[in-house]
């Protein structure tokens, strides 16, 4: 589902006389099917890079990553779209989304079109335990726990195969750890490659297969 | 998703100073692009030469018609042609919404004109497409037949938006469209536009300077700069990841957008 | 009696020739507005310049001229302008609508139905009907030459927005033949009808705008209007109270200081025609 090549990432500051600020480096990975891999390492080791790599978001320097049968790094802006929407899910550290809409549309836009898309998304904000008042109010004004869930409720409406979770319980209560946890579980349990960073001990016990460590670049 | 508009080789001077040099993109169906760059980098112009509302001194501007496929703007078409396409399959909202609407007639005119421009001579239909529109501009449509002067301006510009769409345009070109608001007014029609050129799979080309804006509506971007492209990407590619220097100045000299 | 210090007609014979071709361009693109090189003439713009220096470039020694302001010939406008040419040109003069080969008029076509043999011109103040909506003369140009006509019913969907019907009167947009939008003078709407399909070759001039335009004989003459509310012309409660006619068009006439009122036909040769024709058979 997954495969990385001897993947390199560096920044080039060329606002601040050029510098070079390396990242990554011969970074090779295979995640497939049904494996949840947690990445582990001190911060600035470049998981979360890599992570942005994995979903396009950052251009790799050199090296190939593979997402569901595309080529990342040489996709077109057109494919790389295409695999997002059919394929890679993706819960950043934080929320963004539109001022005015509303928590319940954030999570059934992600299904539009769709009959059920409303009464999926009331469903999963009930498991994600959101107060019902909230629904209908802007996440804008959410606290971090609560912005959180509602980026792990539009992330896990689709079914999608690719799953990249940057801390997705970093600022969640024991009882919502337990059952963003038991998604994930879920999601790999139906087939999906995962790769995430989990700062929680537990939570990354219960959900990896695989630890990968990384360290930073000396 | 097929290309709806496609810009090759594209180039203005207004005398000796080049206005845009080399500009080269595509636009496909459904997808919303931003063009981001300081004042004076030729986003203006830029847009004026696809919208078919300046003939560039180089370079083609070709547009997948509904049933005669690929047409150059300047070659292919008539001066005839080319404002039928911009009344009835193209939509073009001004920065500022005065430049874009009849201030001397109705709401419900402004809305109406395309109708009747394309032939619509019954004035019961007309009134209900503009009501209708209003509403989904998220204006009262008790104010139907109040001038424009009486309007805010957020209200302007969802007027000036419904008066685009009535005919079920599919692409719309935008210069700063929000930049002469309040910011909670941004925000409304911010939200407005993005659910609209969703729910109906518009294609626009959104020039602004602001990145927020761009992140908040459009899929990719380009990012301009004395005339020229210097970087084109995916909107979250271009700013998380900005290659060119300029960019990366753009993109370090806001707030995080 | 002709005064033979003028020129025939008072224009020189340069510049009736340069608006006989104006005139004949405007025959060959039915409401097709031509610019010509309007002259200064001896009376303010507003007067019926354009109306003057048409009629003076078709005049000949032979023709029978009627001049009418608001369907009169006795008015200040009306006298003043017969008067003008009978000294310039000492052709014959006539108030029976008939027996004149030309007829220059100011705001009415006359009542009784034209005929073949004839050429009404009219006076126009404002030539272009998309001014007020769109200011813009290169604009309007463009739109009468790719027959983009969408606005002028935005101004009849406001009139409706606004009073319940189209509340336009005078002045009232014409499409000719099917292609140029047209301003018809400011008639009344009343008479739009009866340009359509004239037999007689009808004429505009505008003086100040520096326009000629025509509608041929036998050309089709439209007025726009919406499926939901079609073109209507003015009707009276009232007859004419001297000739009792309840098809011409009425001014409403004040009587008293005391509100009394009563209608009478502004067409005054036709209802002299009609009264004089009741004495006869009285």
């Amino acid at each position: 589902m997954i495969r990385v090549r001897e993947l390199a990432k560096t920044f080039t500051l060329h606002n601040q006389g050029g510098a070079r600020l390396p990242v990554l480096q011969g970074v090779s990975l295979e995640v497939g099917p049904g494996e949840c891999v947690a990445l582990q390492g001190p911060s600035g080791a470049g998981k979360s890079t890599l992570l942005k790599c994995l979903y396009g978001n950052y251009k790799p320097t050199s090296g190939s990553v593979t997402v569901a049968e595309t080529e990342v790094t040489s996709a077109s802006d057109q494919e790389l779209l295409r695999l997002r929407a059919s394929s890679v899910g993706y819960v950043s550290q934080f929320l963004r989304v539109i001022p005015r809409v509303p928590a319940i549309d954030v999570v059934a836009d992600e299904v539009r079109g769709k009959p059920e898309a409303r009464q999926e998304a009331e469903q999963l904000l009930l498991r994600l335990r959101i107060p019902m008042r909230l629904w209908s109010v802007p996440p804008a004004t959410f606290s971090g726990g609560e912005q959180q869930r509602i980026n792990i409720a539009r992330t896990f409406i689709r079914k999608k195969p690719v799953l990249l979770l940057d801390e997705p319980t970093a600022s969640l209560d024991a009882e919502n750890r337990v059952t963003v946890t038991a998604m994930i579980n879920e999601a790999r349990e139906a087939g999906a490659a995962i790769v995430g960073i989990f700062h929680d001990q537990k939570v990354r016990e219960a959900v990896a297969t695989r630890i990968v460590e990384m360290e930073e670049l000396s | 998703m097929s290309v709806i508009l496609e810009a090759r080789g594209l180039a203005k001077r207004f005398g000796e100073r080049p206005a845009i040099e080399d500009v080269s993109f595509e636009l496909h169906a459904g997808e919303v692009l931003a063009v981001v760059g300081e004042s004076g980098s030729g986003k203006t112009t830029l847009l004026n030469c696809v919208s078919g509302r300046l003939r560039p001194d180089a370079g083609t501007v070709r547009f997948m018609t509904r049933h005669e496929g690929l047409k150059e703007l300047y070659a292919d078409l008539s001066e005839a042609e080319r404002r039928f396409l911009a009344r009835t399959d193209w939509g073009y909202v001004h920065q500022r919404p005065e430049e874009g609407l009849r201030m001397n007639v109705s709401a419900g005119a402004n809305v109406g004109e395309r109708l009747m421009a394309l032939g619509e001579r019954h004035y019961g239909r007309i009134r209900t497409a503009a009501t209708d529109w209003l509403s989904r501009v998220e204006m009262d449509p008790e104010r139907i037949d109040d001038s424009p002067r009486t309007f805010s301006g957020g209200m302007r510009q969802r007027l000036q938006i419904a008066r685009n769409l009535v005919t079920d345009p599919r692409l719309v070109f935008m210069d700063e469209p929000t930049s002469g608001l309040d910011v909670s007014v941004q925000a409304r029609l911010l939200d407005l536009l993005r659910s609209l050129t969703r729910a109906l799979g518009l294609a626009a080309i959104v020039v602004t300077h602001d990145l927020a804006v761009a992140r908040l509506l459009a899929q990719r971007m380009l990012v301009m700069k004395g005339g020229r492209i210097v970087e084109q990407g995916l909107t979250d590619q271009v700013l998380d990841d900005p290659q060119h220097p300029y960019t990366q100045l753009l993109v370090s000299s806001v707030l995080q957008p | 009696m002709r005064d033979e210090r003028f020129n025939f007609a008072f224009l020189d014979e340069r510049s009736k020739r340069m608006i006989r071709r104006a005139l004949l361009k405007a025959i060959a693109i039915p409401g097709y507005q031509v610019p010509f090189g309007s002259r200064e003439m001896p009376l303010p713009y507003g007067w019926g310049t354009g109306g003057i220096q048409v009629t003076a470039s078709v005049i000949g020694p032979n023709d029978v001229l009627k001049v009418i302001d608001q369907g009169a010939d006795d008015t200040v406008n009306a006298v003043n302008i017969r008067r003008f040419f009978q000294r310039t040109t000492g052709v014959a003069v006539t108030e029976r609508a008939p027996e004149a080969t030309l007829i220059q008029t100011r705001h009415r076509i006359p009542e009784t139905p034209l005929h073949e043999r004839q050429i009404i011109v009219y006076q126009v103040p404002v030539p272009e009907p998309l001014q007020r909506l769109e200011p813009r003369e290169a604009e309007t140009r463009r739109m009468h030459g790719l027959a983009e006509y969408g606005l002028m019913h935005v101004k009849l969907y406001e009139d409706i927005a606004r009073y319940g019907h189209i509340a336009t009167t005078y002045d009232y947009p014409v499409m000719v033949n099917g292609r140029y939008l047209t301003a018809p003078s400011p008639i009344p709407k009343f008479d739009n009808p009866k340009m359509n399909m004239n037999p007689a070759l009808q004429l505009f001039g505008a003086g100040r705008e520096k326009r000629i335009y025509a509608i041929p004989p036998y050309t089709r003459v439209e007025s726009l209007a919406f499926e939901d509310h079609p073109f209507e012309v003015q009707r009276w409660d009232a007859a004419c109270a001297l000739c009792g006619s309840r098809e011409s068009f009425l001014d409403e006439v004040v009587t008293d200081d005391r509100g009394g009122r009563l209608f009478m036909c502004s067409d005054t040769d036709y209802c002299a025609g009609r009264q004089a024709a009741k004495a006869a058979a009285a």
